[in-house]
C-alpha cells in the first residue's frame, strides 16, 4: 500500500451508561483508552469494526479512532478522542472523576 | 401560566409510556439503534461525547417554582446535580443513563413539562422574548400567540416531516430580545396605524453555515390571521424546501433561492385558501390562553427600601444597576439573575441554586421565572422594595454576579465538552475570558458588549450575531478560534463580519484583550459602546488592534 495506515482502536459508547468505551484484545469493551486493542492494519481494523458493529445491544455507535503506541498502551491523537478519554473541561465530570490514569 | 388541559396531559401520559416500552425494547435488543435513535430524539435523547444529553422543553422560556423546583429534584436524582440553560431557552441535562430517561420524563410530566419536539425536522419549542408579560417597552405579551402557535404544531400531522428543523421566535416588543430575525420565522408586535397590534413577519433568517438576516415578508399582519399565515409559510416552505440536501434544506436556503418576493407570493396565494378555513376557532383558543397570561396582581407600596439600599450599598447599587431593566408597573424591576459568574459555565445552575430561584419567585416575583436565550435565568415582576431582599439571598446562592449584558456575560454552547457534533471546545473559552475580564476588573468601564462562541459551525453560540463572535474549529487537529466582528441579534440585526485568521487555543483571551484595549482607545468617550465604535469606524482599526504582527508588517 502506498499510504502507512495510521493505528487505530474501536470505540463507541455504552448503551446503557452512555460512557465512551474501547475494545479489548480480548474481545471485552474497556472503560480506559489505554487498554484497548492497538489495531496496526486495515483488514484488521474493519474485522474488529464489525464485530463491534454486531453488539447491537452493548454499544452504539462503534467507530475507529486514530491512536497511537503510548507508555502505557495507545493513547489518542486527535483532540476529540482526548477529550472523550478524559470527560469535560469544565468539571472533574465523566472518566477523569473515576480514573487516575487517564492522562491528557 | 398556562396550564395543561386533560388532552395534553393525556397525550403526555401516552408519549411516556410508549417511551418507555421503547426503552425497554431497545435494552433487550429488540429495537436496533438505527430504528431507536429516531424515537430517542423525538423525546429529547441524544447521545453526545460522553453520555446521553436530555434536552426539555421550557416553551417561551417560562418556568414557574414547582417546575424550577422540579428541575432541581432530576438534576440531583438522575443527574450530577446541575442543569444546563441552552440558548433555545431549554434546559439539558448532561449525564443521564438510558434507563432512567423514562422515569426522568414522568417526573417531569408531573410538572407538566416534556422534551417532545426539541429535535427532529419539526417546528421546535417557541421562543420568546424573556421580558414577556413584563417590560415597559411592550405591546403586548407574546406568549398567548408562542403557546398558540406551540399548541397548533404540536404533532401538526402535515409538519411532523419537514425538510429541516424549523424554528419560531415572537416578540412582543419593538425592542427585539428575541433574535427574531435570525429565525426561520420571526414576529415582531407592531401597532398598524390606528393602533392596534399585529406582527410584522420576517422569514428565512438563520444562523449556522450559512448565515442570513430574515426578510420581511409582511409589515404588518393584524394578529387574527397569525395561524393561517403562518401555516400558509410552513407549507409553501414544506412544497419547496430542499430535501436533497442537508445543507440546503432549511428556509433561508429556499428564500434565498427563490427570493423574497417570490415566497411573499406564494405565502399570500396559499394565506388566501386557508384565511376561510380558520373559522375562527384559533381566535377562541388564544381568548382562552391569553386568560392564562393574565398579568398578576400587582401590589403597590412605598419603593423607599430599594432607594436607601442604593445608596448604602455599593455592590447592590452595582447590581441593580446592570441587572435591572425597566418593567411596565413603574414600582416593579425585573430583575436577571446572571447564571455567568466569572469563571463558571455559562448557563449553568446546580440543583441548589435552582431550589433558591424557585423560592424567590414564590416569595417576591409572583411566582413567575423566565429563562432567556442569553443564558440567564429572570424574575420578571419584582416589586422594588423587594429588591434588597432579592439581592442578599441571590449573592448567599453565588448567585449576584452583576454583569449581565457586560463582557463576562457570555453565551457559549456546550462545544467539544458535550457536544457530539462540536469541533472545539467553547465553554473553557468563555471562563477564562471572563476569568480575566473580572481580575482586570475593567468590564463597567467596558460597557455593553456581547460576546458569543459556538463550538461549530451549527452556531447554536449565536456567533455571528455576537458584537463579538467566537467560533471554534478543527483546523489539522488543532483547536482553532475565528472571530468575527459586528454581529447583533436585536432588532437592528447583523452578521458578524470575519477578522481574519484564527487564533490558537491559548491565543484566544489575549486576542480578545487585544481588542478590547483597541476599541477603549478608539471609542469617542465612555458612552460610546463597541458596536457603536465598530460602526462608526468600521472594522480596519479592530482588525489592527487583532493583528498587530500583520499591520507591521504591511507598514513596513
Ligand atoms: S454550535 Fe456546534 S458544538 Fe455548539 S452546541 Fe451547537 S452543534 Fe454543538
Amino acid at each position: 500500500m502506498s499510504r502507512q495506515f495510521t493505528p487505530k482502536v474501536v470505540t463507541a459508547n455504552a448503551l446503557i451508561e452512555g460512557d465512551v468505551i474501547y475494545l479489548t484484545a480480548d474481545d471485552r469493551w474497556t472503560r480506559h483508552h489505554h487498554e484497548a486493542e492497538l489495531i496496526e492494519d486495515h483488514a484488521h481494523a474493519q474485522l474488529r469494526l464489525l464485530f463491534a458493529e454486531r453488539q447491537k445491544s452493548t454499544v452504539v455507535g462503534a467507530y475507529l479512532a486514530d491512536a497511537r503506541r503510548g507508555r502505557d498502551g495507545p493513547e489518542p491523537v486527535h483532540f476529540r478522542e482526548t477529550f472523550r478519554a478524559v470527560g469535560p473541561s469544565n468539571y472533574p465530570h465523566g472518566k477523569q472523576a473515576g480514573l487516575i490514569d487517564v492522562q491528557i | 401560566m398556562y396550564r395543561y388541559d386533560d388532552f395534553d396531559a393525556a397525550f403526555i401520559r401516552a408519549r411516556n409510556a410508549q417511551f418507555r416500552a421503547q426503552v425497554e425494547r431497545r435494552i433487550d435488543g429488540s429495537l436496533t439503534e438505527d430504528e431507536f435513535k429516531p424515537l430517542r430524539l423525538m423525546n429529547g435523547l441524544y447521545l453526545q461525547l460522553h453520555a446521553y444529553m436530555l434536552r426539555v422543553a421550557i416553551p417561551y422560556g417560562t418556568l414557574n417554582g414547582a417546575r424550577m423546583r422540579q428541575l432541581a429534584y432530576i438534576a440531583e436524582r438522575w443527574d450530577k446535580g446541575y442543569g444546563h440553560f441552552t440558548t433555545r431557552q431549554n434546559i439539558q441535562f448532561n449525564w443521564p443513563k438510558l434507563r432512567d430517561v423514562p422515569d426522568m420524563l414522568d417526573a417531569l410530566a408531573e410538572v407538566e413539562m416534556h422534551a417532545i419536539q426539541t429535535s427532529g425536522n419539526t417546528i421546535r419549542n417557541v421562543t420568546a422574548d424573556h421580558f414577556a408579560g413584563a417590560a415597559a417597552d411592550e405591546i403586548e405579551d407574546p406568549r398567548p400567540v408562542a403557546e398558540l402557535l406551540r399548541q397548533w404544531s404540536t404533532d401538526h400531522p402535515e409538519f411532523q416531516f419537514l425538510p429541516r428543523k424549523f424554528k419560531i421566535a415572537v416578540t412582543g416588543s419593538p425592542n427585539d430580545r428575541a433574535v427574531t430575525k435570525a429565525h426561520d420565522i420571526g414576529l415582531r408586535m407592531v401597532r398598524d396605524a390606528a393602533g392596534a397590534p399585529g406582527f410584522e413577519v420576517i422569514v428565512g433568517g438563520g444562523l449556522g453555515r450559512t448565515p442570513m438576516i430574515g426578510k420581511v415578508i409582511r409589515d404588518f399582519l393584524p394578529k387574527a390571521d397569525l395561524l393561517p399565515y403562518v401555516e400558509a409559510i410552513v407549507s409553501v416552505y414544506n412544497l419547496l424546501g430542499r430535501r436533497d440536501n442537508k445543507y440546503k434544506a432549511r428556509i433561508k436556503i429556499t428564500v434565498h433561492e427563490h427570493g423574497a418576493e417570490k415566497i411573499r407570493a406564494l405565502v399570500e396565494e396559499r394565506f388566501a385558501q386557508l384565511r376561510p378555513q380558520f373559522s375562527g376557532v384559533d381566535q377562541a383558543r388564544l381568548a382562552g390562553i391569553e386568560a392564562h397570561f393574565a398579568p398578576p396582581d400587582f401590589v403597590s407600596g412605598p419603593t423607599d427600601a430599594y432607594a436607601t439600599e442604593r445608596d448604602t450599598n455599593p455592590a447592590f447599587r452595582s447590581w441593580s444597576d446592570t441587572n435591572l431593566a425597566p418593567h411596565r408597573n413603574p414600582d416593579y424591576a425585573i430583575a436577571t439573575i446572571s447564571l455567568k459568574a466569572h469563571g463558571g459555565t455559562p448557563g449553568d445552575a446546580t440543583a441548589e441554586q435552582m431550589r433558591v430561584m424557585a423560592d424567590l419567585a414564590e416569595r417576591y416575583a409572583h411566582d413567575e421565572l423566565r429563562i432567556s436565550h442569553e443564558q440567564n435565568v429572570v424574575l420578571p415582576h419584582v416589586h422594588k422594595s423587594d429588591l434588597p431582599a432579592v439581592y442578599a439571598a441571590l449573592a448567599k446562592a453565588g448567585l449576584a454576579t452583576a454583569n449581565i449584558g457586560l463582557i463576562s456575560d457570555i453565551i457559549a454552547c456546550p462545544g467539544m465538552d458535550y457536544c457530539a457534533l462540536a469541533t472545539a471546545r467553547s465553554i473553557p473559552v468563555a471562563q477564562e475570558i471572563a476569568t480575566r475580564f473580572g481580575e482586570l476588573r475593567t468590564e463597567h468601564d467596558i460597557g455593553p458588549l456581547k460576546i458569543k462562541i459556538s463550538g461549530c459551525i451549527n452556531a447554536c453560540g449565536h456567533h455571528h450575531v455576537g458584537h463579538i463572535g467566537i467560533l471554534g474549529l478543527d483546523r489539522a487537529g488543532v483547536e482553532n478560534y475565528q472571530i468575527t466582528l459586528g454581529g447583533d441579534g436585536t432588532e437592528t440585526a447583523a452578521i458578524g463580519e470575519r477578522a481574519g485568521p484564527g487564533f490558537a487555543y491559548d491565543e484566544i483571551t489575549p486576542a480578545i484583550e487585544r481588542l478590547i484595549t483597541g476599541y477603549l482607545d478608539l471609542r469617542s468617550g465612555p458612552e460610546e459602546t463597541f458596536i457603536e465604535t465598530y460602526r462608526r469606524l468600521g472594522a480596519a482599526p479592530f482588525k489592527a488592534a487583532l493583528y498587530p504582527e500583520s499591520t507591521r508588517r504591511n507598514a513596513a
